[in-house]
């Protein structure tokens, strides 16, 4: 049997402090996401060119993709009001995810459960604000908990549960896909990279390695995708959530 | 026999063992269910973008929350079996 010593949860994901109040890794890449996405608009849109170059093409292929593939999709012209809040936060989480793959980082900041509640909140309470401006407190509460041809004695039951779906699991479902799928990726590569160690030091099992070593090529690869299907989705959802409570279902 | 082999564990360390095998349990069970329902999403999905390839981007954004949605019912079986602790 390989002596395989599989490190516990804690030395996978916490990180030593090196800064005044707690000041560490995760702290740091949230530092670098919000300051490069700053960086592409700030920088980018400072001195708008006919021609794009440079930053400002990133800026305007972000824009276009989070205006053409969210907001059109989901809200349609009237959720443009949304759109610089939606690709910030899709390039805010596409930053903070694809550190995750960066030689010497290799830690998602978004695999701690912290900032990910935090952009679902920001999600809760906008959606929610909507409503209420849109269609009135009453109508809003009742719109969002009586769903449209439920007869009615399985109101008892649809209420319930409807108010717990969309008070509760919506926000707490958002942050929590975010948080797990980037946790799972990290604790995934983690798990090949000790097998690779494990298996580099046995001479048998040496002609083992190269498959396990392309696997976690092959599933770095992948990291990147989930980095940027997850922003993708957060961004996406949060659009859907909004454009649910825009309008009352009919 | 079984009976004698537990008696004969640390109780601690029997704790442990039934802890990670209750973890097993848990994420193993939690996807099981969206596992099919990402087979069925996906493979609808597919039956569209061949019958209509011209809707593919259409179908291919629903297809992704349709995912995230059934995804996220693994997901807290991922988290939960991190929550059960020894």
């Amino acid at each position: 049997m390989l002596a395989l010593e599989f490190p516990p949860i804690s030395h996978l994901i916490e990180w030593p402090e090196f800064g005044p109040g707690g000041f560490n890794k995760v702290a740091a890449t949230y530092v670098f996401a919000a300051l490069a996405t700053m960086l592409i608009f700030v920088v980018g849109g400072a001195r708008p060119k006919l021609v794009p170059t440079g930053l400002q093409n990133i800026a305007e292929v972000g824009v276009d993709f989070v205006r053409n593939q969210v907001v059109m999709q989901t809200m349609g012209a009237e959720g443009l009001v949304f759109l610089p809040y939606l690709t910030c936060l899709f390039f805010f989480i596409f930053f903070s995810n694809i550190v995750s793959v960066v030689p010497g980082i290799q830690f998602s900041a978004n695999a701690r459960m912290a900032v990910p509640l935090i952009l679902a909140l920001l999600t809760w309470i906008i959606f929610n604000v909507v409503g209420v401006m849109k269609q009135g407190p009453l109508r809003y509460l009742k719109n969002s908990i009586i769903p449209p041809g439920v007869p009615v004695f399985a109101l008892v039951l649809v209420v319930p549960i409807e108010l717990v779906s969309h008070f509760l699991v919506k926000p707490f479902s958002l942050a929590v896909r975010l948080f797990a799928n980037m946790l799972a990726g990290h604790l995934i590569l983690a798990t090949f990279a000790t097998i690779c160690a494990a298996l580099f030091s046995k001479t048998l099992a040496l002609a083992i390695l190269p498959f396990s070593f392309a696997l976690l090529i092959g599933l770095t690869g992948f990291e990147i995708l989930v980095g940027f299907l997850q922003a993708f989705i957060f961004t996406i959802l949060t659009g859907v959530y909004i454009a649910g409570t825009m309008h009352a279902e009919h | 026999m079984l009976l004698r082999l537990l008696a004969e564990q640390d109780p601690g360390e029997l704790e442990a063992g039934l802890t990670a095998v209750g973890r097993g349990i848990v994420y193993g069970g939690a996807a099981i269910g969206p596992g099919i329902g990402i087979g069925i999403v996906v493979g609808n999905a597919i039956e569209a973008m061949a019958r209509q390839p011209e809707s593919a981007g259409t179908v291919r954004t629903t297809m992704f929350l349709g995912i995230a949605f059934t995804e996220a019912l693994a997901l807290f079986g991922f988290v939960l079996s991190f929550i059960i602790s020894g």
